[in-house]
Formats: structure tokens, C-alpha cells, sequence
């Protein structure tokens, strides 16, 4: 029982990481109507910059302002100079620019870092475990589901409640009346597209302790992202929350349960292999039936 | 007659091309035009959908590669003497193996199909995705056909009495495939099918209006560009004797689009030529650079914002 609870609690925290990616992802395509498939590596540019401000300051509080900053900075500028032209173009344009755009990043950051992984340590102060009374857990992966959360309701109070926000929805579903009234079209799409990359960032700099920061680290998340956002309904943010909690509870109970439950019918090592691919699986087919029962996704609409 | 002046002179090249690249002492330019046609076999595929169908796909390496790992199956299986679940004999006969080949990517596409193609736009660019990287994991998870490690075999199928050995002969193998592959494109985009395929990449609506059912036209296009995608697979698989997941990437569907943009899709030779520009660049940066990527990433961009109009008429305009 209390694995279960523990499994479940790192499905949401792999849920909120999840959200932080889609929500940018789903408020760039809501909003401005582009499919950027290089918003992995807005969250690969987080994780590198933070890695490396550890390494040199030795503060983890100095990396959080370094990852957040570096990611905003590159998605405005790679927003400034290349998302732009491609609002009025169709998907298949965006789709082949933003692919240029990830071999450049990738490459990139193997020119500067080579291709070893880099190793981030939790921070002494927040490493160790937590007893919730049941069993103890990380106190790392609790912070994060906690900023994760704090970051939802952040986002929904800057959207529902602020004068950025209510331009932001304006604009998704009236881009010209917007314009009409007088308000610079561009720099709100600039502002929202470096505000999607920090959150790619913040998911990315407080990957870096969990996973090995390496190149390919954002398109492996990107596509679970993409399953988050269709199966949320793109453009919708709440959709890319619950989308995204779904997503992450589905895929983490599968890895930890399915080996167990395939090895009350085969044998060991054939059970792992077979149960790994599966639960490899199992969001994609998460997918294809959402969408095949609602093919606009769960909460269809805009952000 | 100029219509045909270029295309002669391509094909003069090709059919030249392995004495030329004999001449130059460099056999290896021989497989890398091979890789070239069998490329530019998957883009003229995938531009069926794509460029024809507005179907965009980022899903082919699929088919790519269930078309690929057919072949490998069907070989391990011929020589090792098992039957494949231990009811069909395996093959190393190279036309039997293309056929099923062609039969199990088209299956695949006809059922991948069917569930993605009740979508559109973005979510069917993404569902497409999605089904490939099912099918990518599930070849990684395959630990009776090697995982992750892919399969190996010693010798390529056999052709008659070829000696499939030779990288000539094989060359001139591929390019009898690609020409007669051409053929059938050419032949079946010029039919009643072609054209109302056409007319439902245009308006779609307007076609389910005057009583076409726009659903099953598309449906036969995504199988018919599966089963291209197997062919030019199991081709690929004979070339290096060796399957892999990674054969399935789905880095391999992007550059499929790239080629079928690049030599402009919605052509009959468009996406050989893309191929033949794609594969030729990146093995040029190669002699270059290792970081080519860094270069060819940039200029990936600067030819999608420079070609502005003449891109715009594929793929669906959707809001």
C-alpha cells in the first residue's frame, strides 16, 4: 500500500514537471497558433545553464535565477528571430523550422559541453527524506511538486486575474480586434513565448539533481509533452494540468506496476523486457484512445 | 520535350554513376548514392500523403522501419531454418521478402490509419508521432529480434542469379525499385484517384459535398504511402545486412518531411531530388565538420523562412 501512495506520488511529480512544459507549449499554440517542436530545448538550455552555475558558484539558490534567465532569454530571442515569421505560415513550415532549430541546439551544446552527461547534486539542504507518517519520501521531489503546484496557481491568477493575462486571452481568440485597440501584438507574442521557456527552463533546471543533464534530454520529455497537450486539448491550460497529471500517473504506475504483474505469467527477464515496452507504450495508447473518442482532446478550446 | 531533358540526363548520371564512382577510385560514393535512392524511395512515399493527400505524417520511420525489420525477420528466420511463431517459413529470396515487406507496413498503415486519419491538423501530426514511437518501443522491447541491438544477418536476399554481393549491382537493384516505384506513383497520382486526392487536399469540404467519400480516398493514400515506406525499409535493410530500432527514430520521419519539402512536394520527383540534396549535404558538412548538425540546423531554417508561397500550398491550412 504505501508503495502504491509512493508510486503515485512520484506519478504527480513527474505530472507537474510535465505541466510546466506543456503550458508553455499549449499557450504558444493556443495563443499564436505554432507547433514548436524545439521547446525541448528550452528545457535542455535550462538544465545546462543551472548545471553549470552550480558548478561554478557552487549554490544551488544561484542556479535557479541562472536556469530561469538563460531559458527566457534564448526563447525570446529564438522567438525574435525565427517563431515570428512562421505565424502565418502552416504547420508543416513550423514543424521543419523548429526541427532545424533543435539539431542546432543539440549540436550546440555538444560543441560547448561535450557529449558526457553532466551530474547536478541535490542541494544539502534539500536532499535527504521526509516522513508523511506512512513512509518517508525525498524531500527534493516533494519541493517539486510543491513549486510545480505553486507555479499552477501562479499561472492561472497571472492568466484569469492580471491585465497581461486578459490580453494574452484576448488575443488567442481575437488577434486583430486586439490590435485594433492599440496593443503591441508582438511583444505580448514575445512576452508569452519567453514566459512558456521559463517554465521549460524551471522544469529543466530542477530535472538536473533527478536525471543526468545531457543532450536529447528535451526531445525524450518533448513528445510525452505533446501527449499531455492533444490529450489536454491544445490551447487550454487547464487541460495541459490535468493532461499532464494524467500523463505522469499512467506512465510511472506502469513502469513500477506492470514488471510485477508480468511476472505472474512469464518468465523474469522476458517479463521485464516485455513489461518495460509496454509501460513505453502505454502513454501513446493513452493518446490514441483520447483522442479517438475526443479527437479535440479532454478540454477542448483556448487558454 | 524539355519537360523530360532533366530527368534523362538524372537517370543518364545514375545508370553512369557506378563506373564514375569507380573512375574516382572512391566506391563509397557507390553506397551513398544507394542510401540516396532509397531515401528518396521514403520521401516519394511519404509525399503521397504529404504532398498529394495533405496528410502530414510525422510518422513514416514507421513503416520505414516495420518495412525494414520484415526483412530482417524473414532472413534470421530462412537461415536459422525456424519458422517465423512457428507456422510461416522464413525467406532470403529478395522479391518475396519485398512483398512482405510491403504487405506488413501496409497493414500497419492501413490500421495506424484508420484511427489517425479522424483527426486533422496538429493532432494528426501528433497522433502519427505518437503510434511511431509506439512502434519504436515495442521493436526496442523485441528481445527475440535483438532489442535494442537490432539484427544482423551475413548476406544480402538473392535476386536471381545476381551477385547481390557487389555494391554495383545492388546499386543498379535499388535504382530498377525506384524507377518502377516512380512508375506506379506516376501512374496512380495521373488517375481519377490522383485527382480527387488533389481536389481533397484543396477543399475538403467541398469534395464531401459533391458526394466523395474524402474519408477512404485519404485511407488509401496513407496505406498506399505506408507501403511505399516498407519498400524503400526492407531496400535499406538489405543495404547494411542490418536492422535496428533506430531505423524507426523519429528523428527519421523529420527528415523524410525535409526531403519532400526540400526538392518540393506534391512533385513526382521532387522528394528523390530532396534526398539526393538532404543526404548529399550532411555527408558534405560531415567531410567538414562533426558538429555538422550545428550548420545544417541554421540553413534548415533560413530555407523554410526564404521559400515562402512556394511551400505554402502543401499540407492543410488549418486554423
Amino acid at each position: 500500500m504505501t508503495l502504491v501512495l509512493e508510486q503515485l506520488l512520484n506519478g504527480v511529480q513527474l505530472g507537474v514537471m510535465l505541466f510546466l512544459l506543456a503550458a508553455g507549449l499549449t499557450l504558444v499554440f493556443g495563443i499564436m497558433g505554432v507547433i514548436n517542436l524545439a521547446h525541448g530545448s528550452l528545457y535542455m538550455v535550462g538544465a545546462y545553464a543551472a548545471a553549470l552555475a552550480a558548478k561554478l558558484t557552487g549554490s544551488f539558490l544561484l542556479a535557479i535565477p541562472a536556469g530561469l534567465a538563460a531559458a527566457a532569454l534564448t526563447g525570446m530571442a529564438v522567438e525574435y528571430l525565427v517563431i515570428r515569421h512562421l505565424y502565418a505560415r502552416d504547420h508543416l513550415d513550423q514543424v521543419l523550422a523548429t526541427f532545424g532549430l533543435i539539431l542546432f541546439f543539440n549540436q550546440s551544446i555538444i560543441l560547448l559541453f561535450g557529449r558526457q552527461p553532466l551530474f547536478v547534486q541535490i542541494p544539502p539542504f534539500l536532499s535527504g527524506a521526509i516522513d508523511l507518517g506512512l513512509f518517508p519520501y525525498p524531500i527534493y521531489r516533494l519541493c517539486i511538486i510543491a513549486a510545480g503546484l505553486l507555479s499552477a496557481v501562479a499561472l492561472y491568477f497571472l492568466i484569469q486575474r492580471t491585465r497581461l493575462g486578459m490580453l494574452v486571452r484576448a488575443g488567442a481568440t481575437h488577434r486583430e480586434m486586439v490590435q485594433a485597440l492599440g496593443v503591441d501584438i508582438r511583444l505580448l507574442y514575445t512576452i508569452v513565448f519567453g514566459l512558456g521557456a521559463l517554465l521549460a527552463g524551471f522544469a529543466g533546471l530542477m530535472a538536473g539533481p533527478l536525471l543526468s543533464v545531457q543532450v536529447g534530454m528535451g526531445e525524450q520529455i518533448l513528445i510525452m509533452t505533446f501527449v499531455v497537450v492533444v490529450i489536454g486539448g491544445l490551447g487550454s491550460v487547464a487541460g495541459a494540468f490535468w493532461g499532464a497529471l494524467l500523463v505522469g500517473l499512467v506512465d510511472t504506475s506502469l513502469r513500477a506496476f506492470l514488471p510485477q504483474i508480468m511476472r505472474g505469467f512469464m518468465a523474469g527477464s522476458e517479463a521485464d523486457a516485455l513489461a518495460s515496452g509496454i509501460s513505453a507504450m502505454g502513454v501513446y495508447l493513452l493518446m490514441a484512445l483520447v483522442l479517438l473518442i475526443k479527437p479535440k482532446g479532454l478540454f477542448p478550446g483556448h487558454a | 520535350m524539355r519537360k523530360f531533358l532533366l530527368p534523362t540526363l538524372g537517370l543518364a548520371l545514375l545508370l553512369a554513376w557506378p563506373f564514375i564512382a569507380e573512375k574516382i577510385g572512391s566506391s563509397a560514393l557507390i553506397t551513398l548514392f544507394t542510401r540516396m535512392m532509397i531515401l528518396g524511395l521514403a520521401a516519394s512515399a511519404l509525399n503521397i500523403a504529404l504532398g498529394f493527400g495533405g496528410l502530414v505524417s510525422l510518422g513514416h520511420a514507421a513503416f520505414y522501419g516495420i518495412g525494414a525489420y520484415a526483412i530482417g525477420i524473414s532472413t534470421t528466420h530462412a537461415i536459422s531454418g525456424e519458422p517465423f511463431l512457428g507456422l510461416v517459413s522464413g525467406s532470403n529470396l529478395l522479391i518475396a521478402n519485398v512483398l512482405v515487406a510491403m504487405v506488413v507496413s501496409g497493414v500497419a498503415a492501413a490500421i495506424i490509419g484508420a484511427l489517425a486519419l479522424r483527426t486533422s491538423g496538429i493532432q494528426f501530426i501528433m497522433i502519427t508521432l505518437a503510434f511511431a514511437q509506439m512502434i519504436f518501443f515495442l521493436f526496442l522491447a523485441l528481445k527475440a529480434y535483438g532489442g535494442d541491438d537490432g539484427l544482423t544477418f551475413r548476406r544480402r536476399n538473392v535476386l536471381f542469379d545476381l551477385n547481390m554481393r557487389d555494391d554495383a549491382t545492388f546499386f543498379y537493384v535499388t535504382l530498377g525499385f525506384l524507377l518502377v516505384w516512380l512508375g506506379i506513383c506516376a501512374r496512380v497520382l495521373h488517375s481519377r484517384f490522383g485527382l480527387l486526392l488533389g481536389g481533397i487536399r484543396q477543399n475538403e469540404r467541398r469534395m464531401q459535398a459533391i458526394g466523395v467519400n474524402t474519408f477512404r480516398l485519404k485511407w488509401f493514400a496513407f496505406i498506399i504511402s505506408g507501403m511505399g515506406a516498407g519498400l524503400a525499409g526492407a531496400l535499406m535493410a538489405n543495404l547494411g545486412r542490418f536492422v535496428s530500432p533506430d531505423l524507426m527514430h523519429w528523428t527519421t520521419s523529420g527528415e523524410l518531411l525535409i526531403m519532400c519539402v526540400l526538392g518540393g512536394s506534391g512533385t513526382i520527383l521532387g522528394p528523390v531530388l530532396g534526398a539526393f540534396a538532404l543526404i548529399g549535404l550532411e555527408a558534405t558538412l560531415n567531410t567538414w565538420t562533426e558538429h555538422w548538425q550545428a550548420i545544417l540546423g541554421p540553413l534548415l531554417v533560413l530555407m523554410v523562412l526564404a521559400f515562402r508561397g512556394g511551400l505554402a500550398r502543401i499540407g492543410g491550412r488549418k486554423p
